[in-house]
């Protein structure tokens, strides 16, 4: 067992801190505030390899591990966490999968150009009526000589509006339910294809959560990913490496509102003494960062498990379901140490609390996580 | 063009505290950094090498822990790295440093070489242009923009109220300072090729043996010494002036620098 992260990790993450620091801290405000999508900020990750940190050179990616991946999430979900929830949206959940279960002509046309950000990626999954009941997919799709006609809607789709490259979970045999669905590379300009009603968020809201339309939507035979009846299992295995990078975000999120709060508390002075020298923050502050400390091994030790090739869905689902709980945890309860300026725009403190919500709700609920575990441990 | 860059490993002296007990620096848990002005020259050969095609050699000389910075530099896009390290080279001071940096370049083949202008935390600004007079080529010293034209390099030299725009014959030697270049970030696949595919070449005094004078390496070539380093004690308070209007302080400050000969 080595706790060591090696000397090019070492490197990679000097890097995405100052990346964050320069590049995504100053505008993390701006987007929350304005609720605008930072198109400039993704040129530049694109610029430095994000787009693609753990896909082969081969495929346009950076060659590095899902360790570095958590890294780079983990930097930057300190300072904002709308921009990770973009990349890791289009990392995870778009070109991994087209990675992992596409044909060679696919990750050509797909996998190459999302990872060297000249595509933006995201999936659809969730419906008016299949959120956590996944299976209950409403979407069709019929095979018609060459091509596939898909009819139905998706709602809250991370990137829609902004994303050019889609994967959709749609029904090609519902009589067989979950092993009657289908997965599908649609791309945005194919017709019958449109972005709907644009939800009004309470966090990340730099990044979007659009309904998605298809009427009669075309979508060329070989966008099939997989084989027809893959569509869940590809699913449920994307969302597996998906919840990997949520629990980055929220381990980054966490440890980001902990360095806010430090750093204030040490100038805020009430009863005439720093408010750090107080021992209910000290604990407070030791408490959280002990929390931290043990969220970090459960992201570190998934990453390295997914990078050895084991199993890992079970780690993924505990790691998610630690961190994004620790997450909302950590910024309320720094929040509180701000006091009244923590409940103010002036700090940053309260939009963080504001986003960590989000992580225990995407990409498979609290809930959802216990029910994998619970399932994993063969309990019922 | 074949452009080589010398760099040097330096304490991050912005993260640099004084032991208020000893008055020295506390060195413990200080991140070591690519000296700003080097780095920027970094980014300048990188910049050279895009427009005019060619390659980029980083050479540091240093303990082995400066490896990083050479792998850093292959990150931004380098293609080769050369760190110079032997125990027969410490305690050098600029002579010796520039004298077995020649002796390394010596092996090399240039159009031109960077140096940053002068590391933070010696800043002597000497071993750059010793190592131009060392290799007999011409230097061209605090540049603050580069071109090339044909053979020629064209430099823009930095002076306090000017600059001269400068052409030089390559080979060449110039000194880069920061503002030739803010120095682009790694790339994340540069990070992993710096490790995984790249090798930062180790030459030590047996490599050198044949372009170096043995007497000039190490603290027993240094002629510098130093014989004292001290904390500068802070001066008395100065003049405070108050219950002033903006112009009446504006011209007090104004007569005290002419009377320093300031301004």
């Amino acid at each position: 067992m080595d706790f060591n992260l090696k000397k090019e990790h070492l490197l990679a993450q000097e890097m995405f801190r100052k990346f964050a620091e320069n590049e995504v801290k100053p505008l993390a405000a701006e987007l929350d505030e304005e609720e605008r999508f930072p198109v400039e900020t993704i040129e530049k990750l694109a610029k430095y390899g994000f787009m693609g940190i753990p896909i082969p050179k081969q495929y346009g990616g950076t060659g590095a591990d899902t360790l570095t991946y958590v890294l780079s999430v983990e930097e930057i979900a300190k300072v904002c966490l709308t921009t990770t929830t973009i990349y890791t949206a289009h990392t995870s959940l778009c070109a991994h999968p087209i990675y992992q279960f596409g044909t060679e002509e696919q990750k050509q046309k797909y996998v190459v150009p999302l990872c060297k950000g000249e595509r933006l990626g995201a999936f659809g999954l969730t419906e008016p009526g299949a959120g956590t009941d996944a299976a209950m997919q409403q979407t069709k799709a019929v095979l018609e000589g060459d091509h596939y006609v898909l009819n139905g809607s998706k709602i809250f789709i991370t990137n829609s509006g902004y994303a050019d490259t889609y994967i959709i979970i749609a029904m090609t045999d519902k009589s067989k339910g979950t092993k009657g669905c289908s997965a599908f590379i649609v791309e945005s300009s194919y017709p019958g294809f449109s972005v709907g009603k644009k939800e009004k968020k309470m966090g990340i809201r730099g990044s979007t959560a659009c309904e998605l339309i298809f009427e009669n939507c075309i979508v060329p035979k070989e966008n099939l990913l997989g084989k027809e009846g893959d569509g869940f299992k590809i699913a449920m295995q994307t969302l597996d490496v998906g919840r990997i990078g949520i629990a980055a975000q929220a381990l980054g999120l966490a440890e980001g509102a902990l360095n806010e709060c430090i750093k204030y508390v040490k100038e805020r002075k009430q009863f005439g003494k720093r408010i750090s020298q107080f021992q209910n923050t000290q604990f407070e502050i030791a408490d959280m960062r002990t929390k931290i400390e043990a969220a970090q091994l459960l992201v570190y030790k998934v990453a390295c498990l997914k990078d050895e090739k084991k199993q890992f869905s079970p780690n993924a689902a505990m790691a998610k379901l630690y961190c994004s709980q620790l997450a909302s945890e950590v910024t309320t309860r720094c929040l509180q140490l701000f006091g009244g300026y923590g409940f103010t725009r002036e700090y940053p403190i309260e939009r963080m609390m504001r986003d960590a919500r989000i992580t225990e709700i995407y990409e498979g609920t609290s809930e959802v996580q216990k029910m994998v575990i619970s399932g994993w441990l063969k309990i019922n | 063009m074949k452009i080589v860059v010398c760099v040097k490993q330096v304490p991050d002296t912005t993260e640099v505290k004084l032991d208020p007990k000893t008055n020295t620096l506390i060195r413990e848990g200080v991140p070591s950094i690519i000296n700003p002005d080097d780095k920027a020259g970094i980014e300048a050969a990188l910049q050279l090498k895009e427009k005019v095609g060619g390659s980029v050699t980083v050479v540091s000389m240093g303990p082995p822990q400066a490896d990083v910075a050479l792998r850093e530099a292959l990150a931004m896009g380098c293609d080769d790295a050369i760190l110079v390290t032997d125990r027969a080279f410490g305690g050098s001071d600029t002579w010796a440093t520039s004298s077995t940096l020649a002796a390394a370049l010596k092996k090399l083949d240039y159009d031109l070489i960077i140096t940053g202008r002068q590391a933070i935390d010696g800043d002597t600004a000497q071993v750059g242009p010793q190592i131009a007079e060392h290799l007999g080529i011409p230097q061209v010293s605090y540049a603050e923009g580069l071109d090339v034209e044909g053979n020629n390099i064209i430099v823009k030299r930095q002076f306090e109220d000017r600059y001269h725009v400068i052409e030089v014959a390559t080979p060449c030697l110039i000194t880069a300072l920061t503002e030739l270049g803010e120095p682009r970030y790694m790339s994340i696949g540069g990070i992993f090729d710096a490790y995984r595919e790249k090798e930062v070449k180790i030459w030590t005094l047996e490599e050198l043996k044949d372009t170096v004078d043995q007497a000039n390496l190490g603290l027993k070539g240094s002629p510098t010494k130093v014989k004292q380093s001290f904390t500068k004690q802070a001066k008395g308070k100065g003049t405070l002036l108050q219950d002033v209007s903006a112009d009446e302080a504006v011209d007090a400050i104004v007569a005290k620098l002419q009377e320093k000969y300031i301004i």
